[in-house]
Order: C-alpha cells, then sequence, then structure tokens
C-alpha cells in the first residue's frame, strides 16, 4: 500500500474541534491500522468488480464475500457540507467527499478559510489524530479532506 | 392482499404536555393510552394487539405491556426512529387483515427537553453500529446532517434559504392557534432567515421544537370500528422504505419516501393531486421540501417554488399540511414525529382541527414520516387514509 497524503493537517485559522476516538470493533481494525500508516482505505469486491463505503467484509453491492481493502488516492471534490455553529463549544464542519474511486465518504473538512468551501471544491485527504491517545500511544488516527 | 379498507383508527390522543420533568417515561406512554381509549370509547381489556418502537422504556413491549396491565396476542417494536409509529398503523392494519388481533394501540413518549436533549449533539450508537466506526468521530448529529441535505439540495436546484423559511411560516400560521403548541408566534420568511445559523444552511427557525410528550393511537377492525361512536378513518394504503448511503453511491436529493409513497398510492389507487390535507414530517423545513417532492406533490427540484408564497397554509395555499404546527411549531415528542403527524390527519379527517385551519370536507388524508437521519440512513413512512 502506498501513502497518499501528508499525515500532518495545515495549520487552521481557529481553534479545532479535537475528534473523539472512533468506535473501533474487530471489522473495522483494519482501517483504523492502515490511517496510522497515513492511508486511507476503501472496500472493493472481486466478485463484481464495484468499490463500497464505508468498507464491510460482505460486499453490499452484490453480496459476495470475496471483498479485499483498497487503498485510495485521497483525492476526490466535497459533495455537500455543513458546519455546526451552535450548540457545540468549537464549530466544525461535516461533510461527503466523493473519492475519485467513487464512492462518496463522510469527513470533516479542515484548513480552510471560513465561507471559502463550495461543492465541487477539490480536496484532499490529510490525518488527524483523535482523542484517546497515552504518553505511550498515539490516538487513532482520522482521516479528514483539505481544500487542494 | 393488501390493507386496504382492512382496518380503522379509532382512537387518537395527543398528550397536551410539552414538559414533563414530574414523569416517568413510562406513565406519558400510558396516560397517551388511556387518552386514546377515552377517545376510541374502548377499555384497555378490549386491546389484543400492542406496538412501540426505541422511545418505549426498559424492555419495550414487554416492560410497557406489564405496566399498562395489557392481555396480548400479538406485539411488534418495529423501530425506524420517528417514522416508527406510521409504520406500526400499517402493521397493525396488516396484523387485523390477519386475524391476528382485532384491537391495535401504539403509544409513543419521551422527555427529550427535560433530559437536555439537542439536534447538534452527535449521537453515540456504541462500536457495534457498523457505521459507527466511520462517522462517529464527524460529529454526524440531527442539524448537520440534514444541512448537508440542504446545501446539496441548494446547489443542484438552486433552492433558497427563503424558500425554506416559507415551511416554517406555514407552521407557524397554523401554530397561532393551537394552545398547546410551544411556539405560537407567527413568523415571516425574513425573522426566520435572520435568525441564528445552526447548521449551515439551516438556521434556528429551520429547526423543529424539543419537546417533552407522547401520543397514541387505536387501530380496529372495520365491525368494531362501525360499533363505536366516532367518525370511521379508513386505512387506504402504506408504504414503508429504508435509505442509507447505498454502498457508497451517497445521494442526499431524494429519500426512501420516493418509494414508500408510490407504495402507498398503489394500494390506495389515489394520486397526489387527489389529497386534500398532508401530514408531512418537519424535523427541519428541508425535512418537508424533499418530503413533498418525492410523494410527487411536485416535480424533483421544484419544491422551493411549491412551498412559496403560503402554498402550504390551510385556506390559503392549495395544499394544506401540518395544521397543528407540527414539529417546527407544536410538538415533537422523545424527537420522534411520525406519531403526531398521523394524529393531526385523523383529527383533519373527523373534521375536528380547529375551525380555523380545518380543511372543509376533508375525505382523504396523508401522513408522511421520515425516521433516523436523511443525512446518513433513514426510514420514509408513507399512510394514506379516507373518512369513510
Amino acid at each position: 500500500m502506498t501513502t497518499s497524503a501528508p499525515t500532518a493537517a495545515p495549520a487552521a485559522t481557529a481553534a479545532e474541534r479535537k475528534l473523539p476516538a472512533p468506535l473501533i470493533n474487530p471489522e473495522n481494525q483494519p482501517f483504523f491500522d492502515a490511517t496510522a500508516k497515513s492511508t486511507l482505505l476503501i472496500g472493493k469486491c472481486k466478485a463484481c468488480g464495484e468499490v463500497h463505503y464505508y468498507p464491510r467484509t460482505i460486499c453490499p453491492h452484490c453480496g459476495s464475500d470475496n471483498t479485499e481493502w483498497i487503498a485510495a488516492k485521497g483525492t476526490g471534490s466535497i459533495y455537500s457540507y455543513s458546519t455546526m455553529h451552535r450548540g457545540v463549544p468549537v464549530p466544525y464542519t461535516i461533510a461527503y467527499v466523493a473519492l475519485d474511486e467513487g464512492v462518496s465518504m463522510m469527513t470533516n473538512l479542515t484548513g480552510f478559510a471560513p465561507g471559502s468551501l463550495k461543492i465541487g471544491q477539490r480536496v484532499r485527504v490529510v490525518f488527524q489524530e483523535a482523542d484517546g491517545g497515552t504518553a505511550e500511544k498515539r490516538g487513532a488516527m482520522m482521516p479528514l479532506f483539505t481544500p487542494v | 392482499m393488501s390493507i386496504k379498507g382492512k382496518a380503522c383508527i379509532v382512537g387518537a390522543y395527543e398528550h397536551p404536555t410539552r414538559k414533563a420533568p414530574d414523569k416517568s417515561v413510562a406513565q406519558l406512554h400510558a396516560e397517551s393510552a388511556r387518552g386514546a381509549l377515552l377517545d376510541a370509547g374502548l377499555t384497555k381489556n378490549d386491546i389484543d394487539g400492542y406496538f412501540c418502537a426505541g422511545d418505549a422504556p426498559g424492555l419495550g413491549p414487554l416492560s410497557m405491556a406489564d405496566y399498562m396491565g395489557l392481555k396480548l396476542r400479538h406485539v411488534d417494536s418495529t423501530d425506524v426512529g420517528g417514522s416508527s409509529y406510521l409504520i406500526h398503523v400499517a402493521h397493525a392494519a396488516e396484523a387485523i387483515a390477519l386475524g391476528k388481533c382485532n384491537v391495535a394501540l401504539i403509544t409513543l413518549a419521551g422527555r427529550p427537553r427535560s433530559e437536555g436533549s439537542s439536534g447538534t449533539q452527535a449521537r453515540n450508537y456504541g462500536a457495534a453500529a457498523p457505521d459507527a466506526g466511520y462517522e462517529f468521530s464527524y460529529g454526524l448529529a440531527t442539524a448537520n446532517g440534514y444541512g448537508m441535505v440542504a446545501m446539496r439540495h441548494m446547489h443542484e436546484y438552486g433552492t433558497t434559504s427563503e424558500q425554506l423559511a416559507w415551511i416554517k411560516v406555514a407552521a407557524s400560521h397554523h401554530a397561532q392557534h393551537n394552545p398547546h403548541a410551544m411556539l405560537r408566534d407567527v413568523v415571516t420568511v425574513e425573522e426566520v432567515v435572520n435568525s441564528p445559523l445552526v447548521a449551515d444552511p439551516l438556521h434556528r427557525l429551520d429547526c423543529c421544537v424539543v419537546s417533552d410528550g407522547g401520543g397514541a393511537l387505536i387501530v380496529a377492525r372495520p365491525e368494531i370500528a362501525r360499533s363505536l361512536k366516532r367518525p370511521i378513518v379508513n386505512i387506504l394504503g402504506a408504504g414503508e422504505a429504508p435509505k442509507g448511503q447505498l454502498g457508497g453511491k451517497v445521494d442526499l436529493t431524494y429519500t426512501g419516501g420516493a418509494w414508500s409513497g408510490a407504495a402507498a398510492f398503489a394500494e390506495a389507487g389515489v394520486k397526489p393531486s387527489d389529497i386534500q390535507y398532508a401530514s408531512i414530517y418537519d424535523s427541519f423545513t428541508i425535512t418537508v421540501l424533499l418530503q413533498l417532492e418525492d410523494l410527487g406533490f411536485c416535480k424533483k427540484g421544484e419544491g422551493g417554488k411549491f412551498v412559496a408564497d403560503g402554498n402550504l397554509i390551510s385556506g390559503v395555499g392549495k395544499l394544506p399540511f401540518n395544521t397543528d404546527g407540527g414539529g417546527l411549531c407544536n410538538n415533537h415528542p422523545a424527537n420522534r414525529g411520525g406519531m403526531t403527524k398521523v394524529i393531526e390527519a385523523v383529527r383533519q379527517l373527523r373534521g375536528e382541527a380547529h375551525p380555523k385551519v380545518q380543511v372543509p370536507n376533508c375525505g382523504l388524508a396523508l401522513a408522511h414520516g421520515t425516521g433516523g437521519n436523511l443525512g446518513s440512513r433513514h426510514c420514509g413512512a408513507t399512510l394514506i387514509m379516507e373518512r369513510v
């Protein structure tokens, strides 16, 4: 697998929300093993050839169990987004990014000037440490996206 | 086989409370059930089927049937969020048609207002939820999920905040006549678009209220309905359709209502232009707009034009909606609006809505709900009813 992007997000202009630790289970553990190495994984079915997201062991398109994890390039465009302004300590921007591989994923956007976002805008993945780290062990790395 | 004409709604009750810090959730369920029984003219011993969803405390139907002292031969705890109760009506009709029960009780209640719930909080369904690992950390709450839906609709179809605001304006025109409504002041388009942004492009007044409360319905065999003194509301057709992220082919421009609505209209044998009153799920203004398009009241992308200029106001526009004030102004008990959608449709069909909002000779009504989150996964549910 190839490393697709730098690990550090660009400096944000405002205070950044610390991402809560992801809810990890045995099926999604490989995804976070890969993000720790700055790789974004998506699902692919060897039976029907379709990619899918979020990744699962049984293909949601054809039902085959002949699936694999593949590394995404980490580039795409904004499908939609919304910034939460109220009721939260730090505003943050949730989004769906349409990856160039043909699936859309939920994510957060980071490293943009307020008011500058547009649907269709090109973005690339960056990895940000989530809550839950210790002195010995870094927290899980979450894929976020930033304008190219 | 169809449920058309196989069952009737004989009892409906909306709990009047909007804030109940001194009551338990079970108590609100049972008070709602009692209200619906009194409305129908039945007693609890007539009930042999019981339906509830995830808002029912404890072990759902087991806890509540035991609490209320019900002797049952049919239970169903289908939970698809806020649209569950529309599906319960359909499932009750199915069970009655199959002879599995004669009188079905459906209850909903909750205290999100007293418990400090908000649509800006990310919901944590635990690590076993298959999507949670890929979503929870990103802070998907209710408001920003629907915010993304609105943002995409604006991008694709040119829908404006002012058009969305008309939905709230219409709801407020109705709520002014409802003494129980949380928000009774008539608002203007300007007031909606100038209210603070919650999750852009949605403003505070694009969002529904957070309220405590509850509601209940009773569905019965037609011969039982005819033996009672209340006007008869016949169930004509229903549809239910979950929709999610489609394996990554995410499309936020349409809802499961496109499928559930088509199924309900086909079963009922009527078309959107026949509907005289519509209860449309209104967690947010954008929820209403998408559902109106998906149900066929207007073409996809033309919802903004359809809702503008008061077209949803009873006595003014072509499609009177949510004449109780809906979730946007009246009540959204347990953060689940499907129950109150059916109740107001029943009021309209019985001719018992407030005189200022009653649709004259209302003979055919639709209720539609969206449970879950339109920004991730949800379930559309449609119910079509007639006054006999």
